[in-house]
């Protein structure tokens, strides 16, 4: 259902769809239930000459019924609801599956900047790859992320991979995703950072095993680590630019 | 007593003393229903401007001129901040509290009549201190109604210094008003009521006004503690919020939602007051289960304080919580269905008049019933990791917050506005009114949900640069939306107009125009100074319609048997 609307591209966004539909059904029905009694109610009652009100309390046990039934179906519906988000919950936030790479997520003002550990596997060393507005990982690899913020609470979402997680200064969160389409996805912060946040985007590119080797390759000497990879991502650094004008 | 009300009543005083300077509980509802009234032009003229630059984006809007990012952002913060602290409270509790609960339990003033006046001369300092914003270097606030630090604690961060203290200092303003209004309508309820008016004959909609006190007084301490702190942190360099200096920026958003998530409710109520009693009348029935509608909603209230990390699931908290607010978060929605189900269930064996007041309250359940059942997907943990802050929220709970502060506030409006003024408003007007607000309203929000759902986040001032949202369907979903809006406001005006037309060409109202058995509608429209000639006894409930064995369909509350 979700999938009509934007693409998924991480192996969570299904189950959270598919959570979504299951919602969608179980309120969907009490919706239609409940505007259907206020609307047949309505024309069923409406004032006739000589037809007298009822005389009704609410506290007969036969009308009672109506409301105390459907109160613990409601608890059942509830129950049922609540497996299926704790479910798709425990599986994204709080497990992690053991990764195959682990990339750091920068946010701050308005930018999003990636750092990528380097072939020796260890961030804060000359090798480390840095990037900004672009993010480029492999399909089908478990990526961990470590994401922080250099000033305010921003959020890091991927809409297109279901994923969302606010970053806030003064601590590292931790995370994970697995995409598994081919592709570039939007990074839009989510939350309030000023100035500037509705203009700081960022994109992840999923390449394949190789494309993503060969720019590993590409990048991952001294002296090229500090510089800014892709053309693209000028764009975005001139809008911000612009905006703190 | 009734000396006291005759010496009242014969006090003749001046246009400002009475206008003005008064403790009389009817003039300070007048005076918090026009300063909420005029906050409410100011927050539409808000949310149309933003709507036109998200509708036709970066262009030139008609009454106002382009919309820049800084000025986007504050534009929305001015909005939610407006329509909930500014609108919907003084509204829907200060103006119908004020109004209606010594007529409703047969008093002649509040408990605390100067602390009444005091309240009102806070409220509007805040509203003005809010509205000074506008004018000062920086410009108003522009971090979110929610004002998350450190992007709140730091001119450096937010660029609007001033704004941001001055934003904050009318938010905690507007909250002692409230406090102080609080403890009068909870006094008055328990204290001055008419003798023989037992708890369980108190009409709703006031003991929702008093459980929406209680909740609001209990949750809103942590909160003006929390102002505070972020006030020091602003403009004396303290350090509370900021992690550079141990403090934790999480701390303001626990306080934040811990006050933020009851106040939903602190709206709610009195709003499912309003509509009780409209309904009631206008099926000429009992309220179906008054005792459960009010356990119910003490239910409600309670779970009120339990739920509030669900706004915080993906805000850095440990996860393991977010199971636990879930769990909570879905309990309260038994509580507000089962209440919505007794409303639904008065109708039946009822005998339903469809004037205005009665669409207006059918209206708030069937729209009301949208906000209650989308709001399951974002209290579900997991899907709420896709939806949280996309616009799926903003439709969300717009859906809650227009049936409360807009549909119920009218409802109210029109059934109480010949008590209020003497003069009935027209029907026909009254009609056109509904629909035309009714209709947009819908066409508004639902594509709302459907961008939502696509993945348009909050707060984005142009989604130009995201290349999944740029997508021309979305655009066209917004521009319908923006468009819906126009319509909506404009259909606005048809409501000015009736209510002041009819101020002075209304049909004369009397007594009471809508054969409704609570004790307001015993005395004369508009009621007197000192209300009640004779201060009334009470001898039933307030919903007594369609007894058997009597000639009249209703027995008002004041007479014997």
């Amino acid at each position: 259902m979700l999938e009509r609307y934007l693409t998924a591209a991480s192996t969570y966004a299904h189950s959270i769809d598919h959570l979504f539909i299951l919602i969608a059904a179980l309120v969907g029905f009490w919706f239609l239930a409940a505007e259907g009694m206020l609307i047949g109610l309505t024309i069923k009652f409406r004032a006739k000459d000589g037809r007298p009100t009822q005389y009704i309390t609410g506290e007969e046990k036969h009308l009672k019924r109506w409301i105390s039934i459907p109160h613990f179906v409601i608890i059942l519906c509830d129950i049922v609801i609540l497996a299926g988000a704790i479910k798709v919950w425990y599986d994204i936030k709080q497990t992690e599956p053991p990764p195959d790479a682990t990339v750091r997520v920068i946010a701050q003002q308005w930018a999003w900047s990636f750092q990528l550990p380097g072939p020796d596997g260890v961030f804060d060393t000359a090798d480390d790859i840095r990037t900004v507005g672009d993010l480029h990982v492999a399909v089908n690899t478990t990526y961990h992320f470590e994401l922080q913020s250099r000033d305010v609470v921003h959020s890091f979402a991927v809409p297109a991979f279901r994923l969302k997680q606010d970053a806030l200064p003064g601590r590292t969160i931790t995370g994970w995703f697995r995409p598994n389409r081919l592709g570039t996805y939007d990074i839009q912060c989510t939350q309030m950072c000023g100035l500037g946040h509705g203009l700081m985007a960022g994109r992840i590119i999923v390449e394949t095993q190789q494309e993503h080797a060969a720019w590993l390759l590409r990048y991952a000497n001294p002296a090229s680590a500090e510089r800014k990879p892709e053309p693209e991502s000028a764009s975005t650094g001139s809008i911000v630019a612009e905006v703190r004008r | 007593m009734t000396t006291q009300v005759e010496s009242l009543a014969h006090a003749r005083p001046g246009f400002f003393q009475k206008y003005c300077w008064s403790t009389d509980h009817k003039i300070i509802a007048m005076q918090y229903l026009f300063t909420g009234m005029a906050m409410a032009a100011i927050g539409g003229y808000f949310a149309y401007v933003f709507r036109m630059q998200l509708g036709f984006p970066n262009q030139h809007v008609p009454g106002y001129g382009l919309v820049t990012p800084g000025k986007y952002n504050a534009l929305v913060t001015m909005h939610g901040s407006i329509m909930i602290f500014w609108v919907a409270m003084p509204i829907l509790i200060a103006a119908f509290g004020n109004f209606l609960i010594p007529l409703m339990v047969g008093c002649d003033d509040m408990a605390f009549p100067r602390i009444n006046r005091l309240s009102y001369q806070i409220f509007l300092l805040s509203a003005l201190m809010l509205l000074a914003s506008f004018l000062v270097k920086g410009g108003p606030f522009g971090g979110a109604w929610t004002a998350y630090p450190p992007l709140s604690a730091n001119g450096a961060y937010n660029l609007t210094p001033a704004g941001a203290t001055m934003w904050l200092i009318a938010v905690a303003l507007e909250f002692v008003a409230f406090l102080l209004g609080g403890i009068n309508f909870t006094v008055t309820t328990m204290n001055s009521r008419a003798p023989g008016m037992k708890m369980f004959d108190i009409p709703m909609l006031v003991w929702m006004i008093v459980l929406a006190s209680i909740i609001f007084m209990a949750s809103v301490g942590p909160l003006i503690a929390g102002a505070v702190m972020l006030l020091f942190d602003q403009t004396m360099a303290t350090g509370f919020y900021d992690p550079m200096r141990g403090g934790d920026p999480l701390l303001w958003q626990h306080l934040f939602w811990f006050f933020g998530h009851p106040e939903v409710y602190v709206v709610l109520l009195p709003a499912m007051g309003i509509v009780a009693e409209v309904l009631a009348v206008f099926a000429r029935k009992k309220l179906f289960g008054y005792k459960t509608v009010l356990y119910t909603a003490w239910a409600v209230g309670f779970l009120s304080f339990v739920v509030w990390a669900h706004h915080q699931f993906v805000a850095g908290i440990d996860p393991r919580m977010a199971n636990i607010f879930s769990i909570t978060t879905l309990l309260i929605s038994v509580p507000i269905a089962e209440m919505v189900f007794l409303y639904i269930a008065t109708l039946y064996g009822g005998s339903i008049h469809l004037d205005t007041p009665m669409l207006w309250a059918l209206g708030f359940i069937a729209e009301f019933l949208v906000g209650g059942v989308t709001g399951i997907f974002l209290g579900a943990s997991g899907t709420d990791i896709y939806l949280h802050d996309t616009y799926f929220v903003i439709a969300h709970f717009h859906y809650t917050f227009v049936p409360i502060a807009i549909i119920a506030v009218y409802a109210g409006l029109t059934f109480w506005y010949p008590k209020m003024f003497g003069r009935m408003l027209n029907e026909t007007l009254g009609k056109i009114h509904f629909w035309g607000t009714v209709i947009p309203f819908n066409v508004i929000f639902i594509p709302l949900f459907i961008t939502g759902t696509a993945g348009d986040q909050r707060r984005v001032y142009s989604y130009a640069q995201f290349a999944e949202q740029a997508r021309p369907e979305l655009q066209h979903l917004r521009t319908t939306s923006t468009i819906a809006l126009i319509v909506m406001l404009a259909f606005q005006f048809v409501f000015l107009f009736n209510f002041f037309w009819s101020l002075r060409h209304g049909k004369r109202a009397d007594a009471n125009p809508w054969r409704s058995a609570t004790l307001e509608w015993t005395i004369p429209s508009p009621p007197p100074h000192g209300n009640f000639a004779e201060l009334p006894t009470v001898y039933r409930g307030p919903y007594e319609y369609g007894l058997p064995g009597h000639a009249q369909d209703f027995l008002p509350q004041n007479v014997p048997d």
